[in-house]
């Protein structure tokens, strides 16, 4: 396997060069905070969290979606990014209704506590409170797009793992919506195989067990690996 | 209750447009009350029967999202008059449940609940805004920095008595107000 070598925060790295910059930053045991990227899926660069320096670009680079090259020089945590971090949870928070108090995930929820963790006290833009509807059709799940990032967890493990594609992303920018199907309700999707994994992998109260109330969703990311590796490497996890 | 002799910081709290749960949080603090008494004055609260925010105010926690012309006035009378203020819960940290109403037309809020209510049985028709029953709705509900400067945040539905208690501590020692990552996420 060939490898490259980099500085990540001044430190020289070596890292194979098929890997991205996240694998490499995260490799180093160096927390960046991750939104729209889950292991096991493919990378999206959507949601921009995992932005670093690039040294000599004048741009930002979403780690998760840049390959590593010889020779890069990468800092992860400059003010500037840290600020722009913040920044973008707080376009996240103003752009829908995410009503922490009364939301299914409210104390697992993604959204929530990488605000906390990046230090978000307020947000500084007007909230815009869409009239946004929630479609409550399929027999097990519901969908609430009050709460929705427009991350595309959903979307990628219904095409890449379940291998249905009943879900995708409809319209543009502050309009983009997830939708089910041929955008019709989701009870009425004939692809949909109600398996469920869209709810597990998304990070917000947008997709939710029907019948949850307050803070009573918990997701579980984990069957993604045990799939994925019982799939593709033969290794089983039973536990 | 208030002295205007007490060399004590002097400690008002607010209630505009929330559910006084953050009110009700404040007094869990239990035993802890007694203390945070004993280091402040209390000079106006709605759990003090007071009846005008008072000028030179150390402290002044706001519990709740600004909804009404009221809430409006208040919120900034208690800015020119406080050195410290603090929004006290997620309703006047980001809007929270009063917020929800930002999506529906402003002229069927009032009369949904005089005229139309869930059981048919409203209190009659709706006071006019002349008439000084009740305060004209805003357009949109807004958080406390969307009317005023403020200088903590402490978010909670409600903040759970250990955050207040932390947050009080943490203002009444003059130090950095900055809160453990689990003491500040929203909900």
């Amino acid at each position: 396997m060939s490898v490259v070598t980099l500085t990540i925060n001044d430190k020289l790295v070596s890292a194979p060069r098929t890997a991205t910059l996240l694998d490499a930053i995260q490799d180093q045991g160096i927390d960046v905070p991750t939104l729209c990227h889950l292991k096991g899926l493919s990378e999206r660069g959507g949601c921009r969290l995992c932005v670093v320096e690039v040294e000599g670009s004048p741009r930002l680079a979403a780690s998760c979606v840049t390959p590593v090259a010889e020779g890069m020089v990468i800092r992860t945590h400059t003010e500037k990014i840290i600020k722009y971090r913040r920044q973008m949870i707080e376009l996240l928070l103003a752009e829908r209704n995410h009503v922490c108090a009364v939301c299914v995930q409210n104390g697992n929820c993604e959204l929530q506590t990488l605000a906390a963790k990046l230090g978000v006290t307020s947000v500084r833009y007007d909230y815009i409170c869409p009239d946004l509807p929630m479609d409550a059709s399929h027999e097990r799940f519901v969908m609430d797009h009050n709460r929705c990032v427009l991350c595309g967890r959903c979307n990628r493990v219904c095409d890449e793992v379940e291998g249905a594609h009943t879900l995708d992303m409809a319209g543009r920018g502050i309009h983009s919506k997830v939708i089910a199907g041929m955008n019709q309700p989701w009870g009425t999707s004939r692809s949909c195989t109600s398996c469920g994994k869209c709810v597990q992998v998304c990070p917000t109260g947008a997709l939710f067990k029907k019948g949850s109330t307050a803070a009573e969703m918990k997701k579980q990311h984990d069957f993604l690996l045990w799939i994925l590796d019982g799939r593709e490497k033969k290794i089983w996890r039973w536990s | 209750m208030a002295t205007s002799t007490s060399s004590k910081p002097r400690l008002a709290t607010v209630w505009l447009g929330g559910c006084a749960g953050c009110h009700m949080s404040l007094l869990d603090l239990d035993e802890r009350i007694v203390d945070v008494l004993n280091l402040v004055d209390l000079v106006y609260s709605p759990i003090a029967d007071i009846k005008h925010f008072p000028e030179g105010v150390d402290v002044t926690l706001v519990e709740g999202s600004v909804c009404n012309e009221e809430n409006l006035h208040l919120a900034r009378e208690l800015r020119k008059k406080s050195k410290l203020v603090v929004a006290f819960g997620d309703c006047a940290v980001t809007g929270n449940v009063p917020m929800m109403r930002n999506r529906l037309k402003l002229e069927g809020i009032i009369s949904a609940v005089y005229t139309e209510p869930f059981y048919r049985e409203g209190p009659g028709p709706v006071p006019q805004p002349e008439s000084g029953a009740i305060p004209a709705l805003l357009p949109k509900v807004v958080p406390l920095h969307g009317v005023i400067p403020v200088d903590v945040f402490l978010p909670g539905c409600p903040p759970s008595p250990d955050r207040i208690w932390a947050a009080i501590n943490a203002i009444l020692s003059g130090g950095p107000i900055e809160l453990p990552v689990e003491m500040r996420t929203f909900g």
